[in-house]
């Protein structure tokens, strides 16, 4: 496979694809690029695990921030236009079986980089024949994927090869095509490198940016402890390594607690979780408090009766009840069937620390 | 007169409300017109911002009970 570039606004401006996250970088890079007359598009994954959306979505206490997504916040800065494309399913089996392995948690970081450039540029998911792709990536500022080593890797496997720029560290790798063409000035590029960020937040000082988004850590969910703890937690139990979207949604939702290897809970934390969870009533046992106002439990797995009265228990120590001798919990069937249990509150000291999924 | 088009994304969260509305426009001609019906309260914000950046013009957003309306013009060019 390689990229066919086919100019269409003119045979003398070159097009390129940006790998826009939301984050400072990748906004900069495609700036220094558009800056130099170039016809930059914006191209976001959406992977499913993505920070962008939905949380902010589901968190009642998210909620009275300025939900914005950030991916379209900064194409509309920029002025460029953006593709939003779903790799959902795609993006499985570089979750699944990451040729370069893990990054500190379940964050597949090379591949999902070989995987983006790719597809990108040279499987032209999108149909437009770019001429070459910008990325936000700065040698050393990630421990894995944006190595001097790695990024040279990066190039090659997508099968980008020197049609891959990344304008903020372009003066620590050799001359890509759009630089030795003058499609782009390489003295206008930049040699940043490390962890330090002052550069950026300096070129974006130079360039009016003020109200960028700095995410902690990576761009996705997998890069979390917790997330991370929940998903390996997820295929164990079942013993299998797969996931369909509804489970990592799930994932980002809710206390999560494994009494037994057999079943788990889902307990609402807040208004918004517990209006979240409700969406997914109709294919899980669930529970509700009826005494007193409480959350939301899904049950995921196989429950019998006696594990059905601990969830009941858990359920009402995250209640309003849970210092009451006596909650009413309504256990919801698949069936349809409505039983009502009335239980005492687990008291936090029957609650196992190992129980807590990903905590 | 120009069909109307209706795309219904009940259920989604956002980003996807946007993806599918942007695929959805994909095969759509200059001035026809889409509904979308939505549930996230994201895509208040998110799908004018995407309409602002591609040139499309919000014709009409409207919010009822727990649905939100949008009425979209496609622009080619
Ligand atoms: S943090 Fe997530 S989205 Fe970003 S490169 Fe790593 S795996 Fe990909």
């Amino acid at each position: 496979m390689t990229a066919q570039p086919q100019s269409q606004t003119s045979p003398t401006r070159k097009r390129a694809a940006a790998l826009i996250s939301g984050g400072l970088d990748s906004m900069l890079a495609a700036k220094v690029v558009l800056d130099q007359g170039v016809d930059v598009e914006g191209v976001n994954f959406f992977t499913g695990f993505c920070v962008e959306g939905h949380t902010h979505a589901i968190r009642r206490k998210d909620r009275s921030r300025e939900k914005r997504n950030n991916a379209l916040w900064v194409a509309e800065q920029l002025g460029i236009k953006l593709h939003i494309v779903d790799v959902i399913d795609e993006y499985k089996e570089i979750v699944l079986n990451p040729k370069h392995g893990y990054g500190a948690n379940l964050n597949p970081c090379l591949d999902c980089k070989i995987f983006m450039v790719n597809k990108a540029l040279v499987t032209d998911v999108l149909g437009r024949g770019y001429d070459f792709v910008i990325t936000g990536e700065v040698v050393g500022q990630r421990p894995k994927s944006q190595r001097a080593d790695t990024m040279p890797l990066i190039a090659q496997e997508s099968g980008a090869g020197d049609r891959l720029l990344r304008p903020l560290c372009a003066h620590n790798l050799p001359p890509t095509l759009p630089e030795r063409e003058g499609w782009v000035d390489r003295a206008k590029l930049y040699g940043f490198h490390g962890r330090d960020r002052k550069p950026q937040m300096a070129l974006a000082h130079s360039f009016g940016f003020t109200d960028y988004a700095q995410p902690a850590g990576g761009c996705c969910f997998l890069t979390d402890e917790s997330y991370a703890g929940k998903l390996a937690d997820l295929w164990s139990s079942r013993g299998v390594r797969d996931y369909d979207f509804d489970d990592i949604m799930l994932l980002k939702v809710g206390r999560h607690i494994r009494p037994a290897s057999h079943y788990k809970l889902i307990v609402g934390r807040e208004e918004g979780e517990n209006n979240f969870l409700a969406g997914y009533r109709k294919r899980f046992v669930h529970l509700t408090t009826l005494s007193h106002t409480g959350p939301l439990t899904l049950v995921d797995g196989a429950p019998d009766t006696d594990d059905l009265i601990l969830s009941a228990r858990i359920t009402a120590r995250y209640s309003q009840g849970r210092n009451a001798d006596e909650v009413s919990v309504e256990v919801h069937h698949l069936s349809g069937a409505v039983e009502e249990l009335r239980v005492t509150p687990l008291s936090p000291t029957e609650l196992e620390p190992a129980w807590q999924v990903g905590a | 007169m120009t069909a109307v088009h209706t795309l219904d994304v009940r259920g989604l969260l956002c980003p996807l409300p946007v993806i599918r509305t942007q695929n959805r426009v994909r095969d759509l001609e200059d001035g026809e017109v889409l509904e979308v019906v939505a549930s996230d309260p994201g895509v208040l914000h998110d799908i004018p911002a995407w309409c602002r950046i591609h040139g499309h013009r919000v014709l009409a957003c409207d919010e009822r009970e727990n649905d939100i309306l949008f009425r979209i013009e496609v622009a080619r060019g």
